[in-house]
């Protein structure tokens, strides 16, 4: 699969960032020529990735959230968010709608939203040492 | 983020512009949670059709107006939504909880 152009993000987990975060990744995606609802969804899940690492992976701590994105020939974009903060000890629960542990500023559709939005999304993370989202998302091909 | 506030007649109208994230919405939900405790609406309608973004967090806002509302024996209602928050609202069943209605 050959690759077309990629970016590599680093930020301190504040939430001004969640913004910076979406408007890259849009940036480079729109070179894929996404329609509005693609490019959407993949803001809306960048947003979701980005946030659950500023709530949940540092909670009480400004840590480092490192985002890299790849647009590939196929019209695929893979996006991938990691931190290294508290990590998720049951992903299945985390990932279950409804469920958080954000309180009431937080819905607890995060994940439900990144795995309807995107093709795919993979989880991984240990206790401790943090935690890795990567998402694609296959874009339709424009006649 | 909140542009203007109407009260009229008991119905409560907050529009909202910009990007809702998580940012933006501990002062919107605050903002919005204020004004309802101040006017004691029978509905409560959020405007979004100045919204250019929003995700999960907006869901928290319009859930915790919904709470609000409820207890007040009143309604809410997330009207003029443009595309994309649309689908988010959606995509969490929003729409089953409270009227929804597209930005036409």
């Amino acid at each position: 699969m050959k690759e077309l152009n990629s970016l590599k993000l680093e930020f301190p987990s504040r939430s001004i960032n969640e913004g910076l975060a979406r408007a890259a990744v849009a940036a480079l995606c729109a070179q894929l020529d996404p329609t509005l609802d693609e490019l959407g969804d993949i803001k809306t899940a960048v947003s979701e990735a980005v946030t659950n690492c500023i709530v949940h992976a540092y909670p009480d701590v400004i840590g480092t959230i490192s985002l890299r994105a790849r647009i590939f020939e196929s019209g695929e974009i893979e996006v991938t968010v990691r931190d290294r903060g508290v990590g998720i000890a049951d992903i299945e629960r985390a990932k279950e709608p409804s469920f958080t542990t954000g309180g009431e500023e937080r819905s607890g559709m995060g994940f439900t939203i990144m795995e309807s939005f995107m093709g795919s999304l993979r989880v991984r993370s240990t206790p401790g040492r943090g935690t890795v989202v990567v998402m694609r998302k296959r874009l339709a091909r424009r006649v | 983020m909140i542009t203007t506030v109407q009260n009229d007649g008991g119905r409560l109208v907050v529009a909202l512009m910009g990007e809702l994230d998580h940012h933006a919405a501990s002062g919107v939900l605050a903002e919005i949670s204020a004004r309802i405790d101040l006017a004691l609406p029978r509905a409560c309608v959020l405007d979004l059709s100045a919204l250019n973004f929003m995700d999960s967090s907006g869901i928290a806002v319009v859930l915790k107006a919904y709470r609000q509302m409820r207890e007040l024996g009143g309604t809410v209602a997330v009207k003029r939504v443009p595309p994309q928050p649309l689908r988010v609202l959606r995509a969490a069943g929003i729409d089953r909880l409270v009227t929804v209605e597209p930005l036409e």
